[in-house]
């Protein structure tokens, strides 16, 4: 049976907890600039000029068709030599957090496309004859209108995307940048305790995500009543 | 004020409307009635562009519809117009409902539209609601509301899709009311409506439609009295013996 022996991890907390900041920094940024770049995807979709709804199905297809990791290892590998080329940057420059969160964004931004889509159409369509009938041009409607009524009934499922995220930011390991969960392997392994810290990043994880998930559960369930 | 010449519309083969010609002059009310699925709604969706037509031409205050070059949304921002289902906006309180859009269209400032919105509240017995949201009106003040909300923008004309369908029996009169004294301060009007006590009090032309054609168009005195097609005496016997 394993010997459990937890007492490096309180000397490695504040490693650690650089972790997890470096891991809410990329899921924070991520969503945001995701749901943005999904906002103009989905309007393209709904688009009644054929090529950018053409571009935006080509888009979210192709990002929900390849794994995560495979985007990740693209956005390490190739876009920080066509950043140091283009921008002339000195070699060797350390992008990696900045294209992990490239890489987070353009892949999100396929899944919140779908979603924020979704909620648009789910507004009535009345609703845009309405604000048309008083003057407004289309996109006054969409921004004044539509999309915020849009968003309120999204919010949930947004949120639910973004803890997924949060999860999925493990997958920078890959580049081994320390995220939080990139820094509790590498004290596990430094320390010959990688059982021990696996558990203790797990439950981190857990505590974190089921937590979120009450509270965006809540807040469905009032959205629903109000 | 509003001329329609020959409007036809199409959904692939199927013929929604065939060659309607009417004319609507300053100050006049026009009824336009007819069985459901018969066209009305879609003939004044089509007078402030919302439905587009294939042929025909339809010119409104000088403007020309159909025309692709003409702007459509300022067209609009002078034709005010009223749904069956009020469509007010729901994230936003009543008073937003009726300032947005002279804010953002017509660039009235805030004070301005503020103003000018409690006064249209006042008008159709609302103010005390300002600051409220729509899901906590009753419906028949909702359409109220959104018979403010189109006044705001101070319309040339008014257009009605079926203001009352969507109400209670006890909450009709009071949207009636807000019509009718509109249509007695002379505003042009054209209501899609089977309320035909308003049609005998008001109106000043009874536009009868069937299968997107328009059938009858004459005084209200002439329609109600004798009705020339059978189609009209058929649909008149209806909705009037019971």
């Amino acid at each position: 049976m394993h010997d459990y022996d937890w007492s490096s991890i309180p000397n490695s907390l504040p490693f650690l907890w650089d972790g997890m900041k470096i891991s809410l920094e990329i899921t924070l940024s991520a969503v945001v600039f995701g749901i943005i770049w999904g906002t103009l995807l989905a309007l393209m979709r709904l688009s009644p000029v054929k090529p950018l709804s053409w571009f935006a199905a080509g888009y979210v297809n192709l990002f929900r068709a390849v794994p995560l990791v495979m985007v990740l290892l693209w956005f390490f590998l190739i876009v920080p030599r066509l950043l140091e080329s283009l921008l002339g940057l000195p070699r060797g420059t350390d992008m990696r957090l900045a294209s992990a969160i490239a890489g987070f964004a353009l892949f999100e931004a396929a899944y919140y496309s779908e979603i924020i889509r979704a909620g648009i159409q789910s507004v009535p369509k009345g609703q845009m004859g309405a604000a048309s009938a008083l003057g407004m041009t289309y996109g006054q409607a969409m921004r004044l209108v539509v999309l915020p009524q849009a968003f309120r009934n999204m919010v949930p499922l947004l949120l639910t995307q973004g803890i997924i995220l949060f999860q999925d930011t493990s997958l920078v390991y890959v580049s081994a940048l320390a995220d939080f969960f990139g820094a509790a392997y590498k004290v596990g392994d430094r320390d010959g305790r990688l059982v021990e810290l696996l558990l203790f990043a797990g439950a981190v994880y857990f505590v974190l995500c089921f937590t979120a998930s009450r509270i965006v559960r809540h807040y469905q369930n009032r959205l629903k009543t109000a | 004020m509003i001329s329609m010449n020959k409007v036809s519309k199409h959904y692939g083969s199927f013929q929604v409307l065939t060659d309607c010609t009417t004319q609507v002059h300053k100050g006049e009310v026009i009824v336009v009635c007819g069985p459901s699925g018969s066209g009305k709604s879609t003939l004044i969706k089509c007078v402030n562009g919302l439905e587009p037509f294939q042929s025909g031409e339809i010119i409104v205050n000088g403007v020309s519809v159909g025309d692709p070059k003409t702007n459509l949304s300022k067209l609009r921002s002078t034709v005010g117009m009223v749904f069956q289902n009020f469509e007010l906006f729901p994230h936003m309180s009543i008073i937003d409902n009726l300032c947005i859009a002279q804010i953002k269209v017509l660039g009235r400032s805030q004070e301005q539209a503020r103003e000018k919105g409690h006064k249209l509240l006042d008008r159709v017995g609302l103010r005390a609601q300002a600051e409220k949201y729509p899901g906590q009106l009753s419906g028949g003040q909702q359409q109220r509301v959104a018979i403010a909300r189109a006044l705001a923008m101070d319309p040339i004309c008014m257009l009605f899709d079926e203001p009352t369908s969507a109400l209670d029996p006890e909450m009709v009169n009071e949207v009636l009311d807000v019509m009718t004294e509109l249509a007695q301060e002379g505003m042009t009007m054209m209501c899609v409506t089977h309320e035909m006590g308003f049609a005998r009090r008001v109106a000043s032309r009874v536009i009868f439609m069937d299968q997107g054609r328009i059938v009858e168009d004459d005084s209200k005195e002439a329609f109600f009295e004798h009705a020339r097609s059978e189609r009209a005496q058929q649909f008149l016997a209806k909705i009037l013996h019971h």
